[in-house]
């Protein structure tokens, strides 16, 4: 049988005795009105606006910089609460600069030294964790020194400790207010969707102008990202205790507060614990980024790195976060089990040899937190041990060479690709009447989301439209969207493969969980060394950014088709190729439409931070109204837009995907055992988003 | 109920262990750093929070500027990569004490020093700022007319790329250096669209392509610059400058001001720690000495501070003068 007939095949198969199906002819039917659209009202009406213009919306933004520029040090608003926000974060992230990087006096040492914080966190590691987790803080701790990257580490490390921290005081009450009242979920669930699809970027520059540039906006910016996930965990952690527990401990006639706290959050502590450790991650992600707006940490050398083409510099700092990154990962999620294996553990011999050691090692940290404050070997890390510098220098050798010799490839296939495939559907997007583009888009998301999602795209691309940058995000949609194919192509053949092989799954997992710990732009780098800056690049990056969790969603998918329908497929005679066309990837759908919906917010995310290499568009126009003052007003207009595109993509993959979920035969996992898949792997970007995914129909 | 206990119990430890670790840790004071506070005392510098915009002339003075209050005035110098509008507004609000190299940027100190009153003029460095137009030397001997802007829409075909939609492409650097070129494409008429480099590397790396393989290129450039000594770049004629008509940004038809590139500093700053703002009035050199200082950063691949530490040791005279 020939690909085309299995094809056939299993569409008939799927729509029953329609040839067929309704929803691919009235797409090519919207795909053709809009080709003859396009061509017979060409550059009309498409709403354009050239880069150095500003519309009056704009211009009264700026208007509204001025004034809090002038006013800043009078208005009440900003006296006395705004920076009181801001001092009061300022205060928390100096507290724990001051104990980790440096402080104001003398030879202005942290509190703590190297060796201090080397052995107080493998110590606090083994303590919260495990002797295994211990000794991967231990190792990893100390490359971070020999990489030559202490203080910057420390800084990194200090402004996430911040932002995790006002996370946790916000965001756990709140959970616990939204797992106890149905109404307040009601109310929180939108907002955090919202702080989720946001891009970290775009709010950069409007914090800056609140709470002004340095710590206290970066970890103000870091808690609006890194929030959600413990909230949203808490407050499921709180939803999902068993009715007869909480019934009996009324029974009981404890107060409600007690209920709270005695029955309630212990038996949620381990949803809260991996909500803990999703925004431990989120935060270090964020904490890089902030480094636009003069965060300290390992974010600046990648950003120089990013400015002075120096693929080296940006590599060792990537890889510090790297490092940092699996640590904090692995000790929180090592935590979160620590509860159950010491209960299941009931040789008395264990607890006790664990206390004996424990107490040792605290008085061995006790010995070499003072020794880090009296000696100085012990507080600064020796320069002298360093193999950051010569770490670099290979790795930047190693570009040029690749640069070098695969030139001729990368042009190649930079310039194909935008003249082939970029530019034409660009074109389409940018150059038709913007009322034929509207019509196209609301036509797709009322085929495909209902009349719900077609609702929320409208009022979407009316406020685009109304704050004027109609072109500009027309060209970043076309970004995304083909990026977005790319990650799903990427995502489909990874992910089929590591669905239908433990062993494959288990050789490439821990690389997808390493590339979703590297901040977002990290990933600009090397491509920027290789296909220079171009829109090309952005969608490489993003590409690269948002296939670990596309691929991961359709892995987790694949595999729970169940066995039997696998087997009794394989048992009727279908090669491996009719199973995964005709009965795996059909029966793991709804986890295709959570993967392109997760897949488009990474990669919107990314395509408009690659306005820092030469994207353009909407990314553009954020770096530029952030860095030129009469461009400040389009700047943020440009962010709303951003918005406005992720709401409006997340509804109607979102809207596509329930209505999936609800087609008979399709698989629908429930979310909790979903979860408990993911909690092993900790990961941690995914595992908040799928809370807001409505998987189950 | 055990397993409430447990995690009470665990909790309780973990308060436990917390306060002790914080006792050992504020109980006894860091003998290092108030041992060595008599040093710190005995120089009345103190810290100073310089913006660090990323063009390798801002590199080059920022990294002398650091190099001599460090070593001659024991000051503390944090470098703060901030672009250069950015910088201006952490003037305003404190974070920033200084600016080493300012391109006119005519607005911001009408904000800043005018209005608000946060910020001064801390004098010239001493070099010559000229933003402008510039096509690789091979180009402007094969095309010799190429260097007036009123013909260059004779030459836009040549100059289409992938990226710029059917017009030609003129390349730009980082999207927060001082630019007129997209007002300054729509209002000559050129059908040319301003593609952005992302960063003055990039843009090196571009015209150092280009001349190499004598392509076609056209892009905005900057003088003092060591890289025009290694490809020297021909500059493009623009509608002569006059006072004012750059005033209106959207609005500009005519060429670049010549800039007298000065430093800035928070009036905070000038009060708090003297000898580091006395030190940043009287920086002053030439554009060989920056192009210089450049060179051996880039090119040569020094880090700033050995080439600093470089220039310093050759230039005795002059670092004393500022000292004086």
């Amino acid at each position: 049988m020939s690909v085309s007939e299995v094809v056939s095949k299993s569409v008939r198969t799927r729509q029953q005795r329609r040839r067929v199906p309704r929803w691919v002819t009235i797409v090519a039917i919207v795909i053709v009105v809009w080709l003859i659209g396009w061509r017979l009202f060409n550059n009309v009406l498409n709403l354009p606006l050239q880069t150095a213009q500003s519309t009056p919306f704009h211009l009264w933004l700026n208007d509204v910089n001025a004034w809090v520029g002038a006013n800043r040090d009078s208005s009440p608003l900003f006296v006395y609460f705004f920076d009181t926000i801001r001092d009061v974060v300022g205060w928390t992230s100096t507290v724990f600069s001051h104990l980790l990087v440096q402080t104001d006096i003398g030879l202005q040492l942290p509190q703590i030294g190297w060796l201090g914080v080397v052995v107080l966190v493998t110590w606090l590691a083994w303590f919260l964790g495990n002797y295994k987790v211990a000794i991967l803080t231990a190792i990893g701790f100390l490359m971070l020194g020999l990489l030559g990257l202490w203080t910057a580490s420390m800084a990194t490390l200090a402004l996430t400790f911040a932002a995790v921290f006002f996370s946790l005081l916000i965001g756990i009450p709140v959970g616990i207010a939204a797992g106890l009242s149905r109404r307040v979920e009601r109310v929180i669930t939108p907002v955090l969707d919202f702080m989720q699809i946001l891009p970290s970027f775009v709010y950069l520059a409007p914090l800056a102008l609140l709470f002004s540039i340095g710590p206290a906006s970066a970890v103000i910016a870091t808690v609006i990202y890194a929030g959600p996930p413990v909230t949203r965990l808490t407050a499921h952690g709180i939803r999902t205790v068993p009715a007869t527990i909480a019934e009996a401990a009324d029974s009981l006639g404890i107060g409600r507060v007690q209920r709270v706290w005695t029955v309630l959050l212990p038996l949620a502590r381990r949803s809260i614990v991996i909500g803990i450790n999703q925004t431990v991650m989120a935060a270090l992600a964020m904490v890089t980024i902030a480094a636009l707006i003069a965060a300290p940490g390992l974010g600046q050398p990648v950003l120089q790195g990013l400015q002075s083409l120096n693929v080296g510099i940006a590599f060792v700092a990537g890889f510090a976060i790297v490092i940092m990154a699996i640590v904090l990962d692995r000790v929180t999620t090592a935590a979160g089990t620590r509860a159950e294996i010491t209960a299941r553990d009931t040789n008395p011999g264990h607890k006790r040899a664990r206390r004996i050691g424990l107490i040792a090692g605290l008085v061995l940290t006790v010995i070499a937190v003072y020794l880090s404050r009296t000696v100085l070997w012990a507080a600064q890390f020796p320069t002298e041990v360093n193999f950051g510098g010569a770490l670099s220098d290979a790795v930047n050798a190693f570009s040029n060479w690749v640069q070098q010799t695969f030139s001729f490839i990368t042009i190649g296939l930079n310039h194909g690709f935008t003249v082939w495939i970029l530019n034409p559907f660009q074109a389409m997007l940018t150059q038709s009447p913007f009322i034929l583009v509207v019509l196209v888009i609301l036509a797709i998301a009322l085929l495909f989301g209902g009349v719900k999602a077609a609702a929320i795209s409208a009022a979407c691309l009316a406020v685009i439209i109304a704050v004027g940058l109609w072109e500009d995000s027309m060209v970043t949609l076309a970004s995304t969207l083909i990026a977005t194919i790319a990650t799903m192509i990427l995502g489909v053949v990874v992910g089929v493969a590591m669905g239908r092989s433990a062993r494959i799954d288990r050789l490439i997992r821990p690389g997808l969980d390493a590339a979703q710990t590297m901040p977002s732009f990290v990933y600009l780098v090397p491509f920027l060394g290789l296909f220079g800056a171009s829109r090309f690049t952005a969608i490489v990056a993003a590409v690269i950014y948002a296939a670990p969790v596309a691929i991961k969603i359709i892995a987790d998918g694949v595999v729970s088709v169940s066995k039997e329908t696998v087997e009794a497929a394989e048992s009727s005679g279908t090669t491996p190729w009719q199973t995964i066309i005709k009965v795996q990837l059909p029966m793991s759908k709804s986890s295709l439409m959570l993967a392109t919906n997760q897949g488009l917010i990474y990669v919107l995310a990314m395509v408009v931070i690659g306005g820092l290499v030469g994207a353009g568009a909407l990314g553009y126009d954020v770096v530029a109204g952030f860095v030129q003052l009469s461009l400040f007003g389009k700047g943020l207009a440009a962010g709303i837009a951003i918005v406005m595109l992720g709401i409006m993509l997340d509804r109607i993959t979102q809207a596509a995907g329930s209505r999936t979920a609800r087609v008979p035969g399709s698989t629908t996992t429930p979310r909790s055992r979903k979860h408990d898949q993911r909690t092993k792997e900790g990961t941690h970007h995914d595992t908040d988003k799928y809370e807001s995914a409505p998987v189950t129909g | 109920m055990t397993l409430t206990s447990t995690s009470r119990r665990r909790l309780l430890g973990s308060a436990a262990v917390l306060t002790a670790t914080l006792l050992a840790i504020t109980g006894c004071s860091s003998s290092l750093n108030t041992g060595s506070d008599s040093t710190a005392a005995a120089s009345k510098c103190g810290n100073v929070n310089l913006a660090m915009s990323d063009w390798v002339g801002y590199t080059a003075d920022a990294a002398v500027y650091t190099y001599v209050a460090q070593t001659r005035l024991k000051c503390t110098v944090k470098q703060l990569p901030l672009a250069e509008q950015v910088g201006w507004q952490g003037l305003g609000d404190g974070t920033v004490d200084a600016i080493i190299e300012n391109w006119g940027h005519d607005d911001l100190a009408k904000k800043y020093i005018t209005e608000q009153k946060v910020a001064v003029d801390a004098g010239l460095t001493g070099n010559i700022g000229k933003i402008g137009w510039f096509v690789p030397p091979w180009l402007a001997k094969a095309h010799p007319d190429i260097l007036d802007a009123s013909n260059l829409n004779k030459y836009a075909t040549n100059f289409k790329t992938p990226e710029s939609g059917g017009l030609g492409q003129f390349l730009d650097g980082d999207p927060s250096f001082v630019t007129n070129d997209a007002a300054l494409v729509t209002n000559l008429k050129l059908n040319y669209k301003v593609v952005y480099a992302g960063s003055e590397a990039a843009l090196i790396q571009a015209f150092r392509t280009a001349e190499a393989n004598k392509t076609w290129m056209i892009g905005y450039f900057y003088t003092p610059n060591w890289f025009l000594s290694e490809v020297a770049l021909k500059s493009v004629k623009l509608p002569p400058y006059t006072d004012g008509c750059d005033a209106v940004a959207a609005a500009v038809a005519c060429d670049y001001p010549t800039d007298k590139l000065n430093k800035i500093m928070s009036v905070k700053f000038e009060k708090a720690n003297k000898p580091a703002a006395d030190l940043l009035k009287n920086f002053h050199w030439t554009n060989d000495d920056q192009n210089e200082v450049a060179k051996d950063i880039t090119a040569n691949k020094m880090t700033p501070a050995a080439a600093a530490k470089k220039w310093v040791d050759a230039n005795k005279s002059k670092v004393d003068a500022w000292l004086k």
